[in-house]
């Protein structure tokens, strides 16, 4: 409707060759871009093709480089975040910019002026929440709640400055299904007023259900701009990524072997107040599968992905065995020992150390489970610095990691190369257990689908592979078996091809109670 | 006067530094801000009111002298750790080591002078009430401040929008600036505040609690502070009763010497530190009310991305 409006009516923020650069590196490179008034655009592109630094820009937290904005037909220059709700944007943030240790009403009134006393803010928060079907408790404290909740406080605290222009970062990736749904009636309910939405995904199948126009990013530069709903998923994808994104073939994986992974009624008390406790999870995967668990972030999968790790040992020998044996009380190298590998979800810091060489990196982690072939001297350990560089380039060739450079930092790297390397470390191993915490999480479609292809291939010659994600195509691509984990309880675990999209919503959403006897009647037919 | 009313003005006179450097500390954590240096800044404090009371004769414009002399030196720390974004820990204690170094050179022609005792302010009426009033409305300037600071510091903190702005940018300064929050503006007055707070603790010292000037007056009284900020999970009210119990145990600990009761008096020396650490765990042994209190981007340098 508003596309035949696009072109007549005068755009509500202009955008004219806008540049941000990062020492030489343009991370926006000479964009334009036109919202109209009561329309909800897109701003699609892969992650680094520069979404989040164009709005950063828009909201006056960068300065850009070179370009202007106009808003309303006159040229601005937006300093800081005051100045750009001043002209009346409002943000609603990728990673949250909220306040854990403060409550609900003190995170809303540190982004409204200072006239309305702090005690009327609860007041006119409860009241604007209800009023757009966004329910929220004032008084609650922000480390308390759900992901889901803290973007309604996001999504609150925006619409309280009344804005006309409303942009929201990758809002459903942390989102159940359902609360995405309840999201876009929210966004429908604000066209309808006349305010515009500029809103920022690399998910296709949302833009197109929910977007008037879209305008594509690739590395900083503007590669197209479109109606979604006349495009197919295939040629947005297209624009996105450049070329084809290879397709993951998971055809051949559901060969059942033994039980090379289980976890028997595993327990886990939470280790910080802001944890989750694992409750009674129970699950096994057999040699030739690959389990994914799905979930909304913060229910318990690091703290899985932890006990079955042997990063914070549990209690109970039996409550993890990995190849028939109990494990439960052993650390991360006995298990390693035993033939298993572990990815954790964070790349920097935790599954690399950013300042040190591949190499290194690559020693760290297996200098004990592959001792003989990266250690020599006996007791004295002293690393075999050739053996140790032929494998990390092993490792790069079969991943195929784009470095510059032989061996560099691990922290200079991309997201999805360094992603690779650090997946194609244990893949070179032959782990036959294989546990991943998010293999994809930030990084480009290009190195996800050889990720992914990895992962399956590593299940057809054999071994066990255990997938903790919240991306539901991920799951769909590389699963052979599908659980769901929700506050620290995991689901029965189903057949990939026995799910779809809205049962793993209900079942994200924790709704025991209903899809158990579903799956009861389920197996009385 | 009796034996205790004594021994209670004595544990008043003990707490008050540690109340008002902690108080300070508190605050300047709060923001996020890391500043180990309060030992240094309440030294400088001490003897820049000794001396400025023994040139004017006056030892209220010592007082002054105090406050403005902390606040001075911890902007220092200050232009270091936020403009120049140098460590916190190794500014700070860099901090402490210059503050006694340069107060024992101030305060050289100063040593074995009599001083100028603050004197007592006795309010009308209050003072008179038996047993209470002589403790505590017959007391010194600075006395009253510290309690008058600590229902301050607690209301600024938890009622009001800058304490709102403090306390969300110690939570997450990257939020906090990119919600238009002036990160380091806001840093660089919460570290004079707690700059002023140890000068004024130290003024104390040098004016109330021995008036005169000793090299290393303040005998740790610094650190004491920084740690009474942590136990009190850095709430106001809870920073005042962990000073007076320090203090109050302190004082009893040296009347029991005194009686020679028998026990060990490296033991009775030590028992101070032992029981506020003791009790303060006990209050804060609630770990999520610790951690919500906790300034969740204490000692990290903020550097805006613009």
């Amino acid at each position: 409707m508003s596309v035949a409006g696009a072109s007549a009516g005068s755009p509500l923020l202009a955008v004219r060759n806008l540049t941000k650069l990062f020492g030489t590196f343009a991370a926006c490179n000479g964009i334009d871009l036109d919202v109209q008034p009561g329309e909800i655009h897109a701003l699609l592109g892969e992650n680094g093709a520069g979404k989040s630094t164009l709005v950063k820009m828009l909201f006056g937290v960068l300065a850009p480089t070179a370009g202007e904005v106009l808003w309303q037909g006159a040229p601005v220059s937006i300093a800081s975040p005051g100045a750009a709700r001043r002209l009346g944007i409002g943000m609603v943030f990728q990673h949250f910019s909220l306040f854990e240790a403060l409550t609900v009403a003190e995170n809303i009134a540190l982004s409204l002026d200072g006239t309305i006393p702090l005690a009327r803010v609860a007041e006119r928060a409860s009241e604007l929440s209800h009023a757009y079907g966004l329910p929220l408790d004032p008084k609650a404290h922000v480390a308390d709640l759900s992901v889901g909740e803290r973007q309604r406080i996001e999504i609150v605290r925006a619409l309280l400055q009344n804005p006309q222009l409303i942009i929201l970062d990758e809002p459903t990736s942390v989102l159940t299904p359902q609360e995405a749904d309840r999201l876009f009636e929210t966004l429908f309910k604000l066209r309808a007023e006349g305010r515009s939405v500029l809103y920022i995904s690399h998910r296709l199948e949302e833009v197109q259900r929910i977007c008037d126009r879209a305008t594509v990013l690739r590395h900083g530069k503007v590669t197209g701009a479109c109606d979604p709903k006349r495009e197919t998923a295939a040629s947005l994808a297209r624009m996105m990524v450049g070329a084809d994104v290879p397709h993951v073939s998971a055809a051949g994986t559901s060969a059942k072997g033994e039980v090379l992974l289980e976890a028997r009624h595993l327990s886990v008390p939470a280790r910080t107040p802001f944890a989750v406790a694992l409750k009674n999870v129970c699950l096994k995967v057999h040699a030739g599968e690959v389990l994914a668990i799905a979930g909304v972030a913060g229910n318990g999968q690091g703290e899985l992905f932890d006990a079955l790790s042997g990063e914070y040992p549990t209690a109970e020998p039996d409550a993890v065995h990995i190849r028939q044996r109990p494990v439960g009380t052993r650390g991360i190298t006995a298990r390693r020992l035993l033939g298993a590998g572990f990815v954790p979800e964070e790349r920097h810091g935790h599954a690399a150390v950013t300042g040190m060489s591949l190499s290194d990196n690559l020693v760290l982690a297996r200098n004990q489970s592959d001792r003989q072939a990266f250690l020599g001297g006996g007791v004295l350990g002293i690393i075999k610095s050739t053996a140790v560089r032929m494998a990390a380039r092993r490792i790069s060739e079969a991943m195929d990691v784009r470095k510059s450079g032989e061996d560099p930092p691990a922290g200079s790297l991309s997201g999805g190369n360094l992603q690779k390397f650090i997946v194609g470390r244990e893949l070179d191993r032959q782990p036959s257990v294989l546990v991943v915490n998010q293999p994809t999480w930030g990084v480009d479609a290009g190195a996800a689908s050889r990720i992914r292809q990895a992962l399956v291939d590593l299940a057809k010659s054999g071994s066990a592979v255990l997938v903790i994600s919240q991306d539901l195509d991920e799951i769909f691509e590389v699963a052979t078996e599908i659980a769901v984990i929700s506050e620290g309880r995991l689901s029965d675990i189903y057949p990939a091809g026995e799910l779809s999209r809205e049962k793993i919503g209900l079942l994200m959403g924790g709704l025991y109670g209903r899809a158990e006897p579903m799956t009861e009647a389920a197996h009385a037919h | 006067m009796g034996i205790v009313e004594a021994i209670l003005l004595t544990v008043i006179t003990a707490a008050t530094p540690l109340v008002l450097a902690a108080l300070g500390e508190l605050v300047t954590e709060r923001a996020g801000v890391l500043n180990l240096g309060v030992e240094g800044m309440m030294i400088m404090g001490a003897v820049l009111a000794f001396a400025a009371t023994q040139a004017t004769g006056s030892p209220y414009l010592g007082i002054l002298a105090g406050i403005g002399g902390g606040a001075l030196f911890s902007l220092l720390f200050g232009f270091l750790t936020l403009t120049l974004v140098a460590n916190q820990v190794a500014t700070g204690l860099a901090l402490t080591i210059l503050g006694l170094g340069i107060s024992g050179q101030i305060g050289e022609a100063y040593v074995g002078m009599s001083g100028t005792k603050l004197p007592q302010i006795a309010i009308p009426l209050l003072s008179d009430i038996p047993y209470l009033g002589p403790l505590l409305f017959r007391q010194d300037l600075i006395f009253y401040i510290s309690i008058a600071l600590v229902i301050g510091v607690n209301w600024f903190l938890f009622r009001s929008r800058a304490g709102l702005k403090i306390r969300a940018i110690g939570d997450n300064h990257a939020s906090a600036h990119a919600l238009g929050i002036g990160v380091i503006r806001t840093r660089y007055l919460a570290v004079m505040f707690g700059g002023a707070c140890a000068g004024l603790a130290g003024a104390q010292l040098s004016l109330v609690y021995t008036p005169q000037w000793v090299e290393n007056m303040s005998a740790g009284r610094g650190w004491i502070a920084l740690a009474l900020v942590v136990f009190a999970s850095w709430r106001p009210w809870r920073v005042l009763a962990g000073g007076y119990l320090f203090g109050a145990v302190s004082i009893s600990q040296l009347h029991a010497q005194a009686l020679g009761l028998g026990i060990p008096s490296q033991f009775l020396s030590a028992l101070p530190y032992a029981a506020t650490v003791v009790v303060l765990v006990l209050i804060s042994h609630n770990r999520r009310t610790t951690l919500i209190n906790t300034p969740a981007s204490l000692g990290k340098p903020f550097v805006p991305d613009r």
